[in-house]
């Protein structure tokens, strides 16, 4: 009796140590579900979801607090997948946080109508343009995520969101059998 | 069951097709030197990996051979001019591009001298073995070759395969298997000592004990050419032996696997089985730019066809515009049905002929209009299973095709789409005439495109949460920082027998006078930001933080606090004394100004609230006074005051228009 006694005790007492510290050894920080989302939106810190950042509008579906359909630089691509990852219903994207662009975009800065008022320099989430008070500014293209943020700050219009060029490096076969097929 | 049969055949890859050669004759393939082009254009991205970096300058001279692009970093190459003149210009021209865009290239106008400079950028070396091996490397580098085959990879990259025993087999590419194209096969005949040379160069480079040289039995006078050349330099390291004439038989992996017997890993390289590919031609490449310290400025190009009229094989400076070419064999015959660069099968259609040849250019097929076939639309797929059966990299077409048309990027890759060859066997025999290669390419660059998408994703989510550190610590800088001002301010409050504060300004006191007027200055400016802040009390927060800075940069006030909307009234008639350039009493001036001083020093030592409301009373008050100020007097420091006022009214207004 007391030996059952004292080795089911001590079984206890082994395999709570054993948890004890394999929960604070193996402790995860913050919720890895919020990571996973957070990889699947487009990062291009908009807003346009009404959070401040694709890192927030992750949390907050992670949250149960958003909808998966706010986001629209992801586009429908992005809510399938968010829909995929969640086991979630695919619904079209809210109107109401915007539509999909068409074309990836990017800021150009006309720069001989800039004043260099570094507003559209506090505006940009990911330090994309480049700029000091009173010289000119310009957008550094390969950071720019086009999120347009920059454009309502600028005092005298002079940002402009133009498709980003389709180059060589980042041309695609054309789907077969729509009519841009090149070959 | 017809696939297991042709797997089991010895020394043979899977697949592939039996096509028509359409070779050039003997006679016609003798490679001829092509004129030297009136212009050239060089593309500066000619090569796998980074595009080269520009050199030279719009207007200068150059001389052939002299380097006008150098490579930017490990996998690149440098670009040369092949031919002397002056560079017209440095941007954007139609390249030879299956997307048909245009890309930055240098093009230099040729003053028909063909000048090479007095002393090469390196010096020959015909005892190569007397070089080390990464100086070879670094030769073979700067004289710009790539694998001249097609896929242009940077051949010094190749001869670099890591130490020991990497590589036990060199295998040269003799193959050339795909219709029409003839150049390997002319260079072969003509050239076989250079190869010969090249190919113990490259193995002595790589240390590899084996060389074999592969060649398709349908080009007898190239295998014939080839021993004779190895007898003549008794290279006994070195062999030539023929495969079959099979198509894809000149793929890198499928001429491994038929010469040695084994295959390359999925989405592996032959030198992961010790065995690294040169194509023929870049072994004379190579053979020359050490030797005879020559650059790849030109190689062998193939212009045939149904649709021109002297087919040949042409020895052509790199940058030559299709057209001359093409002129050079006699124009086209009749009407032109399509310019392809490559072969029937791997090739692409060229937009325009004013592209220019580069160095992964071998064959210009000029088509004739008969020779085109219409394209037939894609019917359903039946599953007959004729593509996986010409498959030569093993793989499941079909299975491939379905996930493409799906969108399905993920399945397909995971079905080993990166090993397609994109040789076009499967569409080739595909019955109901769907572009299977087509739609491989199009999940290729797909995948490609989502990749950089991701990456470029990876750097913004970096650079916003830097941005968002970056942020919150320049907060807590500003909230220590005021929180080490309020401490030693209470600390200076604390201690006894602090200096009594200065004299007021008496009299005509020049400094006092400043100083007061600063301090005018500063109040005002505090009274102005309240004022503008009003509706908003986060600005009004501000303002007061603002103020309550001010107040611990002022010394220590004694006074006893009045009435601030006094106070108020006593700064505006501050500054209309001081704006007033009746100034004839400086004294009278100087009084009235200490008198807002102490004002200014007294509301900001209150309630912040009250403080706001006594200074946007100022505010209102000195505004209204400066409107209303006589301008033109005749005391040109009040007037330079005024002027200086003005702008900065100006400046304050600016950014809220």
């Amino acid at each position: 009796m007391l030996t059952a006694i004292l080795a089911f005790g001590g079984l206890a007492a082994g395999f709570g140590i054993a948890l004890g510290a394999a929960a604070v050894r193996f402790k995860v920080e913050g919720d890895p579900l919020v990571d996973q989302i957070d990889a699947l939106l487009p990062q291009t810190q908009c807003g346009q979801c009404s959070y401040p950042g694709c890192r927030p509008y992750a949390e907050a579906i992670a949250g149960g607090e958003a909808e998966i359909n706010q986001c629209p630089p992801g586009g429908e691509d992005g809510i399938i997948a968010l829909a995929e990852l969640l086991g979630r219903e695919v619904v079209p994207l809210n109107p109401e946080n915007g539509t999909a662009a068409e074309t990836p975009l990017v800021a150009i800065i006309d720069e001989a109508a800039c004043i260099g008022c570094t507003l559209c320099i506090q505006a940009c989430p990911v330090d994309a343009i480049l700029g000091a008070n009173k010289l000119m500014h310009t957008v550094i293209e390969a950071e720019c995520t086009g999120c347009e943020l920059c454009v309502p700050p600028c005092p005298v219009d002079c940002i402009d969101m133009v498709p980003v060029t389709s180059s060589i490096q980042n041309w695609t076969w054309p789907e077969p059998g729509t009519p841009a097929q090149a070959a | 069951m017809f696939g297991l049969l042709r797997r089991a055949a010895p020394d043979q890859f899977p697949g592939g097709l039996k096509l028509d050669s359409h070779k050039l004759s003997a006679d016609q393939a003798r490679i001829q030197l092509a004129p030297v082009p009136s212009r050239v254009i060089l593309p500066l991205s000619q090569h796998i990996g980074a595009p080269a970096q520009l050199k030279v300058e719009v207007g200068q001279r150059v001389l052939r051979g002299q380097t006008v692009a150098t490579a930017d970093g490990y996998v690149s190459a440098p670009i040369h001019a092949s031919t002397s003149g002056r560079v017209v210009s440095i941007g954007p021209q139609p390249v030879p591009h299956p997307s048909g865009l245009s890309a930055p290239a240098i093009v230099i106008e040729a003053d028909g001298l063909d000048e090479a400079p007095s002393a090469p950028e390196w010096v020959a070396q015909p005892d190569y073995r007397s070089l080390d091996r990464a100086e070879l490397r670094q030769r073979v580098r700067q004289a710009g070759i790539v694998g001249l085959g097609g896929a242009a990879f940077p051949s010094a990259v190749k001869l670099n395969p890591g130490g020991g025993d990497a590589v036990d087999t060199l295998i040269l590419n003799g193959a050339e298997c795909e219709p029409y194209i003839s150049c390997d096969q002319a260079l072969m005949a003509e050239r076989a000592a250079d190869i010969v040379a090249g190919a113990e160069l490259i193995r002595y480079a790589i240390q590899a004990r084996d060389c074999i040289i592969g060649v398709e039995d349908n080009k007898p006078e190239g295998i014939a050419a080839l021993r004779a050349a190895l007898r003549e330099r008794e290279s006994r390291a070195i062999e030539v032996r023929v495969v079959p004439t099979r198509y894809p038989q000149g793929g890198e992996k499928q001429l491994v696997q038929t010469l040695t017997g084994r295959e390359v890993p999925s989405e592996g390289l032959p030198l992961d089985i010790g065995i690294v590919v040169h194509n023929v031609g870049t072994a004379i490449a190579v053979w020359q730019a050490l030797t005879r310290a020559e650059p790849l400025i030109s190689r062998v190009v193939t212009v045939t066809g149904n649709g021109i009229a002297k087919p040949a094989n042409l020895e052509v400076r790199i940058g030559t515009p299709v057209a001359e070419l093409i002129a050079h064999c006699g124009g086209y015959a009749g009407p032109r049905g399509r310019l392809i660069m490559g072969g029937p099968m791997m090739g692409f259609a060229l937009s325009c002929d004013t592209v220019p040849v580069v160095k992964a250019t071998n064959c210009i097929l000029v088509a004739a209009p008969e020779d085109v076939r219409p394209v037939e639309p894609a019917k359903a797929c039946i599953r007959c299973g004729e593509c996986a059966e010409v498959c030569p990299a093993g793989l499941l077409p079909q299975q491939l095709y379905w996930h493409a048309r799906g969108r399905e990027f993920e399945k397909a890759q995971a079905l080993n789409l990166f090993d397609c060859i994109e040789c076009g066997c499967c569409a080739q025999v595909c019955p109901s005439h769907i572009p299977l290669v087509q739609y491989y390419r199009y999940a290729k660059t797909g995948i490609f495109q989502a990749e950089q998408e991701r990456r470029k994703s990876d750097i913004a989510r970096t650079r916003h949460e830097f941005r968002q550190g970056r942020l919150e610590r320049e907060k807590q800088e500003k909230e220590a920082a005021r929180q080490r001002k309020r401490e030693s301010l209470q600390q200076r409050e604390a201690a006894p027998a602090s200096p009594a504060p200065a004299a007021k300004p008496a009299g005509n006191d020049a400094i006092a006078q400043a100083i007061a007027k600063a301090k005018l200055e500063k109040a005002r400016r505090l009274a102005r930001d309240t004022e503008d802040s009003a509706t908003d009390p986060v600005a009004a927060a501000i303002a007061r933080a603002k103020a309550k800075k001010a107040a611990q940069d002022e010394r220590p006030i004694t006074q006893a606090a009045d009435d601030p909307v006094a106070d108020a009234i006593a700064l505006a008639k501050a500054r209309k004394a001081e704006q007033n350039p009746l100034a004839d009493d400086p004294a009278a001036a100087a009084i009235a100004r200490a008198k807002a001083n102490k004002a200014a020093q007294r509301s900001t030592a209150e309630d912040p609230a009250t403080q706001a409301i006594a200074r946007a009373l100022a505010r209102k008050a000195a505004r209204a006074d400066s409107d209303a100020k006589p301008a033109g007097d005749d005391d040109p420091v009040a007037a330079a005051i005024a002027r200086a006022k003005a702008r900065k009214a100006a400046r304050n207004s600016d950014p809220d228009a």
